[in-house]
């Protein structure tokens, strides 16, 4: 295969610069900011808190209930117009799912607890951005967490897998770059968000999966320090 | 061979390995996977022998039977109050707690809680659905009146009241302010305007601070500048919090 | 609200002092920060104290109305993130919402400082249009002003996009050229809690206010948009007295503005 230089010369395995912080928002219940090059999401956790209508409530178990949206000056061309839509309620449902696994809202019956993810500026793998904003947040909420929940996407170009693909890298080959988001249980190594789009043989996928491994653990780290950084600079 | 990854009342978050091996037993906020033991809520790691265990630094207040709080009227029902506490769940206020008075059915009862009222409750009963029962009859327990409620960190309360109220008491006698702390994370206060701006001040560095040490004595320098009094040492018997 | 507290907090207004410990007129803590959004043409962070607003502008080429063939468009559009309030619901825009961005929108309008002209690019056929879109990241009252603030901080610092040779744009590029901003119209909201005037309302205050007036101002005298809002009427001496404290404070923001570039 012909040598490929990433137009930002990363490694492959190499993710663009991650910021993370923790608190970002006083008047939520926990909040962060997560910025991965050019993509910044915001995540607020409000809750648990009574949930209304009351036939959406369970008896057993709080309930959580993600939003994921772009800000209207976030996308790559024009204006994206505000308020839910196919996508956006797509990327909340699986946003919730990756989240989930490493909740436990069982003290917590009949309640939810919200995340609201907005992206003021997004360059390929927003969904990543959001679930890692939303893992520091609901952490910053003081909720029960057996773990953080770590995204970040790997991809396939010209037949080389890439990850944390940015927009450009993901426009260089129409024809068959391939996009894996990835969320991981860093723990235990569980997957908790994997979609596709583009086409990827069987073993490319498992190397993919297997690269992607350390990523998500130097991200898994950017997490956790954000938040015990708040706690020193309170200091 | 066991071996402690973390120190003592060092800042741990969700996930971390606090422990390798299997002598380190998990206590609350920590879990065991395989043979470590790590952390499952932000909090400050305290280690009692081999039981590894996390203070929570955030979350909401849970409610727990006989603690002193205070709640706002939400809404009122046939047959009572409801209050808003600051919590996950709401509080009820059964006529029969509400008055050492015979509220007959039917009456107006405006004229005891009426809406956005803040009242001093003391918690009767939590059930395993988490409904909760208050009353308003007992020491100290009252509806509110003047002043104002500011809501702080919850888990943070204790650190608010201090030992045996000291801190609460130290606010006091340096800003001349009434205090209330419920264990909710509602804090009612009435003084003088400035005094006022000053123990809320003080109150939030406590929030933020409450994990290093060192608290109390950087509490009283704050207020003795701030108010530009110096603050006598409190004689043991005056720590009257009384409804905490 | 609580009675007793809206009592305890004009008691507190007469001795002036807010329940913040701020001085009736006084503004938070002003910063404002420009351009920082890969993705917009233009984009603004204000902050006044903790409370946090974004300002963002999206340009493109669009045909014109019917009537105004010759006039790019301007919209200004705001919502009031769930995210950044426990008390805002997710849905459609609240009539709070429309307000802020009616009110917002008015004081650019009004004011001219942009030439609508000067935005037409092939008459009834192709002009550009400006969208500002503002938010409230972390919502601690004051919209109004903190939005206006930041829409026209985005808008001085806004670049065109670059138009390709077909006609389209290529929003990965930006070119050097700005709107030329003419005026610098800069809302001031002045509440009256009984009979004190306080500036820069946190959301707490904001509930305790008998009537509000929004004064947007393009110099120390000259105004271009007004908006009274709450429940209670005003008087005359009161509308001086509040156009008066107004103008005085959006001296000390167009100030602020002034260094950012």
């Amino acid at each position: 295969m012909e040598k490929f230089e990433r137009p930002t010369k990363r490694k492959p395995e190499e993710t663009r610069p991650v910021e993370a912080e923790a608190g970002v928002i006083k008047k939520a219940d926990g909040s962060a900011r997560f910025k991965i090059g050019d993509t910044e999401a915001y995540a607020a956790v409000y809750g648990p808190r009574d949930l209304h209508p009351k036939f959406l409530q369970d008896p057993k178990t709080g309930i959580l209930r993600c939003s994921y949206s772009m800000l209207p000056f976030s996308g790559d061309g024009t204006r994206v117009r505000p308020g839910p839509s196919r996508r956006s309620k797509e990327i909340s449902l699986v946003t919730e799912k990756a989240l989930l696994p490493v909740m436990n809202l069982e003290d917590y019956p009949n309640t939810v607890v919200d995340v609201f993810i907005e992206l003021p500026q997004t360059d390929a793998g927003s969904r990543c951005a959001g679930i890692c904003a939303a893992a520091i947040a609901l952490a910053d909420a003081g909720l029960i967490m057996k773990d953080m929940v770590s995204a970040v996407s790997v991809g396939q170009v010209r037949g080389h897998l890439l990850v944390d693909l940015d927009g450009d890298e993901e426009h260089m080959d129409e024809n068959e770059a391939a996009d894996v988001p990835v969320a991981m249980i860093p723990s235990t190594e569980e997957i908790t968000l994997l979609q596709m789009d583009g086409i990827v043989t069987k073993e490319d996928l498992s190397k993919a999966l297997e690269m992607v491994k350390p990523a998500l653990k130097e991200i898994a780290e950017k997490q956790r320090e954000a938040l015990k950084k708040k706690y020193e600079r309170e200091a | 061979m066991s071996e402690l990854l973390a120190k003592e009342r060092e800042v741990v978050v969700p996930g971390q390995v606090l422990a390798n091996g299997i002598d380190y037993i998990p206590g609350n906020g920590t879990y065991r996977h395989d043979d470590k033991v790590l952390a499952n809520r932000l909090g400050i790691l305290s280690v009692e022998g081999k039981v590894l265990k996390t203070m929570p630094l955030a979350g909401r207040y849970m409610p727990k039977k006989d603690d002193v709080i205070i709640g706002r009227v939400d809404d009122i029902l046939m047959s009572g109050w409801r209050l808003e506490i600051n919590s996950p769940y709401s509080a009820v206020l059964p006529l029969k707690d509400a008055s050492f008075d015979f509220i007959a059915k039917g009456a107006d009862l405006t004229k005891y809680f009426k809406l956005d009222d803040y009242v001093v409750v003391k918690i009767t009963q939590v059930t395993s659905q988490n409904l909760v029962d208050v009353t308003a009859k007992g020491q100290g327990l009252r509806k509110l009146r003047g002043g104002r409620v500011i809501k702080v960190n919850p888990q943070k309360v204790p650190r608010i009241i201090g030992k045996k109220g000291s801190m609460v008491s130290m606010l006091k006698r340096a800003t001349d302010c009434k205090v209330i702390v419920g264990q909710n994370g509602f804090v009612w206060i009435e003084g003088s305007p400035e005094m006022e701006v000053i123990i809320v001040r003080a109150i939030r560095k406590i929030e933020t601070e409450s994990h290093y040490s060192g608290l109390t004595e950087s509490l009283k320098g704050f207020l003795e500048k701030e108010t530009g009094k110096k603050i006598e040492d409190d004689a043991p018997e005056n720590n009257d919090q009384k409804v905490n | 609200m609580n009675q007793e507290i809206l009592e305890h907090i004009k008691n507190s207004l007469k001795k002036g002092v807010r329940i913040d410990g701020r001085k009736p007129d006084e503004i938070r803590k002003v910063t404002i920060e420009t351009g920082f959004l890969t993705t917009a043409e233009g984009s603004a962070r204000v902050k006044f104290g903790d409370a946090e607003v974004l300002a963002g502008i999206k340009m493109a080429l669009e045909k014109p109305y019917p009537d105004t063939p010759e006039d790019g468009v301007l919209m200004v559009n705001s919502e009031l993130l769930p995210l950044s309030n426990p008390e805002f619901e997710a849905g459609p825009p609240s009539i709070d919402s429309i307000e802020t961005a009616r009110v917002i929108d008015r004081g650019i309008r009004e004011s001219k400082t942009i030439d609508t002209k000067a935005l037409c690019v092939e008459k009834g056929e192709k002009v550009w249009s400006v969208a500002i879109d503002i938010v409230p990241i972390n919502y601690e009252g004051n919209l109004i002003d903190m939005g206006g603030l930041a829409a026209i901080a985005a808008l001085k610092t806004a670049r065109f996009p670059l138009v390709k040779d077909d006609g389209t744009i290529d929003y990965h590029e930006r070119t050097d050229k700005k709107l030329d901003l003419k005026k610098m119209p800069i809302p001031v909201t002045v509440c009256k809690i009984g009979d004190v005037f306080i500036v820069d309302p946190t959301d707490e205050e904001e509930k305790a206010i008998d009537a509000r007036l929004t004064v947007t101002s393009i110099d120390d005298k000259t105004l271009c948009a007004l908006q009274k809002g709450g429940d209670h009427p005003l008087s005359e001496t009161d509308i001086n007295d509040m156009v008066e404290l107004a103008l005085k404070k959006a001296g000390e923001l167009r100030k602020a503005l002034e260094e950012v570039n």
